[in-house]
Order: C-alpha cells, then structure tokens, then sequence
C-alpha cells in the first residue's frame, strides 16, 4: 500500500466517530520505482493531507527528508517534488496493519493490499 | 502506446477468471474492448496519463493493468473477491507495472475514501442482472470519487434509467460507444461544475 493510499482512506467503522488517519502499522517495505511526474505530485499537494503524510512516512521510517510542514513555492523545487514523489508513490508496504483511531480495529495489509472489508463479509 | 500495441499486450498476458462467480457477476473485460475504451480515453478525454484513476470491481486486473500501461500516476483497482485480486496481482507482477495499487473492499460499503480524490474512474460494473442495482451503487459511488470523468460499461436496456439517475446526482452523461461482444454500452459521465 502507497503513502498516497494510505493519505486517501478512511475507516468506515459503524460508530466510529472519526476514521482518520488511520494507523500504519509496517512490518515489511518495499521500495518501487515510479515514473516521477512533477505535474502529477504538484497537483496531488493541493489534495493530500501534509500533516499525515509527514507523520506517517516518519512512523513507518521512509521520510526521506521531506519536511514537516509543506513550503510555500514548492512548485519549482524539483528535489522538493522528487522527495514527495518517493514517499508518496515508491514506498509501498507490502505486509502490516491499517488501525482505525477511534474503534481500534484492525484492517490487514497483504501483499501490498489493504483489505479494508469489515468483518464476516466475504464473496466465497 | 499505439492502439494496437496495448492491444496485443492485453491479449497476450492477461490471465483471467478460473472459476467465475456468478453472484459477482464475473466475467472479464476482452482485451479488445479494454483496448480501445482505454486507448480512446486516454487520447481523446486525456483522462489517463499523469491521473489518479481508480478501477472499482476490478476484478482480474484487465482495465488497471491496460490503464497502467497507459501511464496513469497511480491506478487504484477495487475488488471483494480474494481470487479475483490474486490473478490482478499476478497480471500486474507479469507486466512489471509500478504503478498500480490493488485495494479489497466492498464497493457497496460506507465511504472508505474521503470525497473526490480520484481524477478519473474507468470501470466495468455488475450489470445488475443477478444482484439488483448494484450498477446504480457502483455508478453513484463512482461519481463521488470522481472530480472529473467516470467512464462505465453498462447494458442498453438500462440506458434510460441510468440518464434519469446520472441527472439527479448532477451528472452529464454520454453515450460513447455501443459495443456488441459481451457488452453492450460505454458510458462516460462529467461532473457538473457546481455554480455558486
């Protein structure tokens, strides 16, 4: 599961008051190799929350030096944008947990692939 | 990537479907249909290369790996079904594609991303014949992911409910293609700009 992703889902758990950010819990990372598209990650800024992104990639220990709090005029600082591309695409956690703040379930990351169904529902 | 290229390489690796489940409504997007549906967003929409697209009821990966392959930022493919994501996952591993994200989960359920992060969703729905309107929950759950386009198959015979629908959630719909095979209709739905 990408950073991105992770910035992206909530918790959906019936009674939960808030389901976001979840907390990641890493036991295995990958590292991919993404094509860098600084009009894609300039775009995604204005989308993703900073905040979460930051304390996340420092949880699981993939910072990468990107900073705390996001910089104004950051569009034209490739290295800036090459560091949000590497943590927001290329980090990818490959085994772990999703936990949901409020009402602590936990949801399971598999093979990359978060599986964010709640419980006894299951297709087969 | 030329039309027939992506084409070809759909055919050629794309592992589908073992076993199917009917109550999934499973059946796998042809690579030609994929093809040229993917091909035709990507060159006449610009919907694709450098999005964030998601795939809902992805299945065995055909329209995210296609989309992939069209170099889309990230594709995000949704699914229910172990065994569907599993060829996914095995399709994409195939292809060496990097930009893919495969997520389970039930369309159906409560938000599990928060608003319209997405800039486009392609996707082929259940067309609702076993599991009634589940093409409607998929359809309404794409257009609020969607801060652009949602590109859907569905069937004809439920073209006129569609369009009364996409209207009352605030959507412009397009017939874009008919197509015969196995599938009958592609649509593509544009956000309407909210006026204040």
């Amino acid at each position: 599961m990408r950073l991105l992703t992770h910035n992206m889902l909530t918790s959906h758990v019936k009674g939960a008051e808030s389901g976001y950010p979840l907390i990641l819990e890493a036991a295995e990372v990958i590292l991919r190799n993404v094509d860098f598209n600084p009009e894609f990650i300039k775009r995604m800024l204005s989308k993703v929350n900073w905040d979460v992104l930051y304390q996340t990639a420092k949880a699981i220990g993939h910072l990468n030096d990107i900073p705390e709090q996001l910089q104004p005029n950051v569009e034209n600082d490739e290295e800036f944008l090459r560091k949000a591309h590497h943590v927001l695409l290329e980090v990818e956690v490959k085994e772990g947990h999703l936990i949901c703040p409020t009402s602590k379930k936990k949801f399971q990351i598999s093979n990359g692939i978060p599986n964010m169904l709640l419980g006894e529902e299951s297709s087969s | 990537m030329k039309l027939k290229q992506l084409e070809s390489h759909l055919q050629m690796v794309v592992d589908t479907f073992d076993k199917p489940k009917i109550s999934l409504e499973q059946y796998a997007t042809t690579p030609h249909i994929a093809a040229h549906m993917l091909y035709n967003i990507d060159t006449m929409y610009n919907d694709i290369q450098g999005k964030l697209v998601c795939d809902l009821g992805c299945g065995c990966g055909v329209l995210s790996v296609g989309t992939a392959m069209l170099d889309a930022s990230l594709i995000v493919g949704i699914d229910i079904d172990d065994d569907a994501l599993m060829i996914a996952r095995r399709n994409i591993e195939e292809f060496e594609l990097e930009n893919v994200q495969l997520i389970k989960a039930n369309i159906s359920d409560t938000e599990f991303f928060g608003g319209k992060i997405f800039d486009t969703v392609i996707m082929n729905p259940p067309f609702g014949t076993k599991d009634k309107g589940i093409d409607m929950i998929f359809l309404h759950r794409a257009l609020k992911l969607a801060s652009t386009s949602v590109y859907s198959l569905h069937k004809s015979s439920t073209r006129q409910h569609i369009k009364k629908k996409a209207a009352e959630w605030g959507a412009e719909m397009t017939v874009l293609a008919e197509l015969r095979f196995n599938l009958e209709n592609t649509y593509k739905f544009h956000k309407h700009k909210s006026v204040s």
